[in-house]
């Protein structure tokens, strides 16, 4: 990856269609390239997610040609949630299989051009039409019954096995569950504070996420990302040329993608497929993945891993930027990406091994710093335009791995020291399809 | 004809559009955008095709699964699919128990525009015996506090069939009377 730029994230950016925010982002990343002239561009890949949203059918057409990119080759990506994951990997291997020496990823969702509860239909639309969306098809409630059950597994059965009335068990496991979720919540929110790109950056405490209004028990407003509309753009170079466009490339060294069944009641009660780190042991009493884990999130992450030559991910990363959707979704993701072993997602928060180094949370982190996730402030705070959030990773990513935060951020607080490999994480559905990417210091 | 009035809040522009089927919207630099209202209606002619027997059954009170007709393998699916995922073989059909337990639940507070007016609501994934897959469905006379994983539900059908998955839901075993919605 050679330059990158998006546009600030926002509820709506009426003065701005799809066609000028991706050109917005496209002339961020030329600035930051200068010799990244239109000619030396051979094709591109485009991502959105719902033509719903867009009410343009082919609109990754309508971007190839505002950019002038005619007639060079392009392709629309769409994986859902995924989608911005997706289109990165694309244009990765449109440059590794030697098609194209040079390919810009542009991703990019206009949300604002309908009210809240029907964009909240639109991507209710991206479940099964025939058994679950005429249920009252609505994600958050697809993220609580997979967040009731992960409790119900890991807290309910361990820290609260001693409680001898079900009801009551629970009840206290949810509410365990649901107070380290807000701290998930609080770390992003707050992480975003210096990000310029971020939508709703904030400081709350951890009684202001849980009192925020209940949208889908037990999921508050402040667990939830928001709608957005955005556009991010990564250019992606072969080895031999990224010079002529940086001295500072990052390295794409692993890539890995993973799927599930659509329906979650659908998904299997099988193994664990191991991380390194991990024996079957660990596992001989859990059902696997069920509705309480990502069998796709687990699956990008070993072939990425793999490929990468990582088999200690926590000591191994730097910094992880992943899909959080939901806060529920980030903790879930802690163990599917082998941060932590599958039952340890609630404790790793409550260590502090998530946060940053030297920003007050207003709760103890013992071990910030460890291995930083989502230090730009992740979805829940930056917001999620569908077919651009997984290339905004990939940008913050790459400045965190150029060391140049401070420059794009106007603020260097969320510059991870000596940055040198990172991870970005894209998931869809109810984890139906999930990318992962290594990105290391090329320089 | 009159400009459209000019708002400085996209929230009034979505109030106003609404209203009047057009609003400019000036933002903090000064820049003007029209936006008007769009709308978009379809009637889908939608098929449930191989899936139609499940639907069917619905009307008749019967909760059907389907097992896989390979000797080898008999996976039984809760939310029947026509071919097994495991082997790739035909499955037939079968009736699944009416009772079974709560795997997850919540209570939607909020929903997709469609189901706005009926929150708050539960889902739940229900588990039954002898099958290996589950079933989302609503979950009804029971409130947020009474709910558990593990709890016993047995499924209730619309005398009136909308032919939706919404023809069966589930209500707390304990609870014989029937479903209140019912009508």
């Amino acid at each position: 990856m050679v330059t990158g730029g998006l546009t600030k994230f926002a509820k709506a950016h009426p003065e701005a269609d799809f066609r000028l925010m991706v050109k917005q982002a496209f002339d961020y990343a030329r600035k930051d390239a200068p010799n990244l002239t239109k000619d030396r561009i051979d094709g591109t890949r485009i991502s959105y997610f719902s033509d719903h949203f867009s009410r343009q059918l082919k609109a990754a057409s309508m971007v190839q040609d505002y950019l002038g990119m005619n007639p060079k080759g392009s392709v629309r990506i769409e994986w859902g949630g995924a989608t911005g994951g997706e289109c990165f990997q694309a244009a990765y291997e449109a440059v590794a299989s030697g098609r194209m020496d040079v390919c810009l990823a542009a991703g990019f969702e206009t949300m604002s051009r309908v009210q809240t509860w029907k964009g909240n239909e639109f991507i209710a639309l991206a479940s099964d039409t025939n058994f679950d969306f005429p249920l009252g098809g609505f994600y958050t409630g697809y993220y609580a019954l997979m967040v009731v059950r992960h409790i119900y597994e890991y807290l309910r059965r361990t820290k609260f096995a001693h409680v001898k009335d079900e009801r009551e068990a629970q009840r206290l496991a949810i509410a365990e569950g649901s107070r380290i979720m807000s701290k998930v919540s609080v770390k992003n929110h707050l992480n975003a504070l210096h990000n310029p790109y971020a939508q709703y950056p904030k400081r709350l405490t951890v009684e202001d996420v849980l009192r925020s209004e209940m949208i889908s028990y037990p999921i508050t407003r402040e667990q939830i990302c928001t709608m957005s509309d955005g556009a991010a753009v990564a250019v992606l170079c072969s080895e031999e040329r990224a010079k002529e466009f940086t001295d500072r490339p990052v390295r794409v060294t692993g890539v890995g993608c993973g799927t599930d069944t659509m329906r979650l009641a659908d998904r299997p009660f099988g193994k664990v497929p191991l991380a390194p780190h991990e024996t079957a042991k660990d596992y001989e009493h859990l059902d696997y993945p069920g509705v309480h884990s990502f069998r796709a999130g687990r699956t990008a992450g070993l072939e990425a891993y793999r490929m990468a030559g990582i088999t200690d991910p926590k000591h191994e990363l730097d910094f992880i930027e992943l899909h959080d959707a939901y806060a529920s979704s980030e903790i879930q993701t802690y163990e599917d990406l082998g941060l932590c072993k599958y039952g340890e997602g609630y404790d790793f928060v409550e260590s502090g091994d998530p946060f940053l180094r030297g920003i007050d949370y207003g709760f103890p982190t013992p071990n910030a710093g460890a291995i930083p996730v989502n230090p730009s402030g992740g979805l829940i705070a930056c917001g999620h335009p569908v077919g651009a959030t997984g290339l905004m990773q990939a940008v913050f990513a790459f400045w965190q791995l150029q060391g140049t935060i401070g420059k794009h951020y106007r603020d260097p607080a969320l510059q991870v020291a000596n940055a040198r490999r990172g991870a970005i994480h894209s998931h869809a559905g109810t984890g139906s399809s999930v990318t992962v990417s290594i990105l290391e210091r090329g320089f | 004809m009159a400009r459209p009035k000019t708002l400085t809040k996209f929230r009034q522009v979505q109030a106003e559009i609404e209203r009047s089927g057009s609003a400019i919207f000036r933002d903090a630099e000064g820049r003007e955008s029209l936006v008007i209202l769009s709308p978009y209606a379809i009637n889908y002619i939608h098929s449930y095709a191989e899936d139609s027997p499940f639907f069917l059954g619905l009307a008749e009170g019967r909760l059907r699964g389907s097992r896989c007709t390979s000797a080898a393998c008999r996976f039984v699916y809760a939310t029947p699919r026509s071919h097994c995922m495991v082997c790739g073989e035909p499955t037939e059909w079968l009736d699944l128990p009416r009772t079974g337990r709560i795997h997850s639940w919540t209570t939607c507070h909020f929903g997709s525009e469609a189901f706005l007016k009926e929150t708050p609501y539960n889902l739940a994934m229900i588990e039954f015996d002898g099958a290996g897959s589950l079933l989302l469905a609503r979950l009804k006379d029971a409130k947020e506090s009474d709910l558990y994983v593990g709890m016993p539900v047995e499924a209730r059908f619309d005398p009136k069939p909308k032919y939706s998955i919404t023809d069966v839901w589930f209500v707390p075993a304990a609870a014989s009377a029937p479903s209140k919605r019912a009508r």
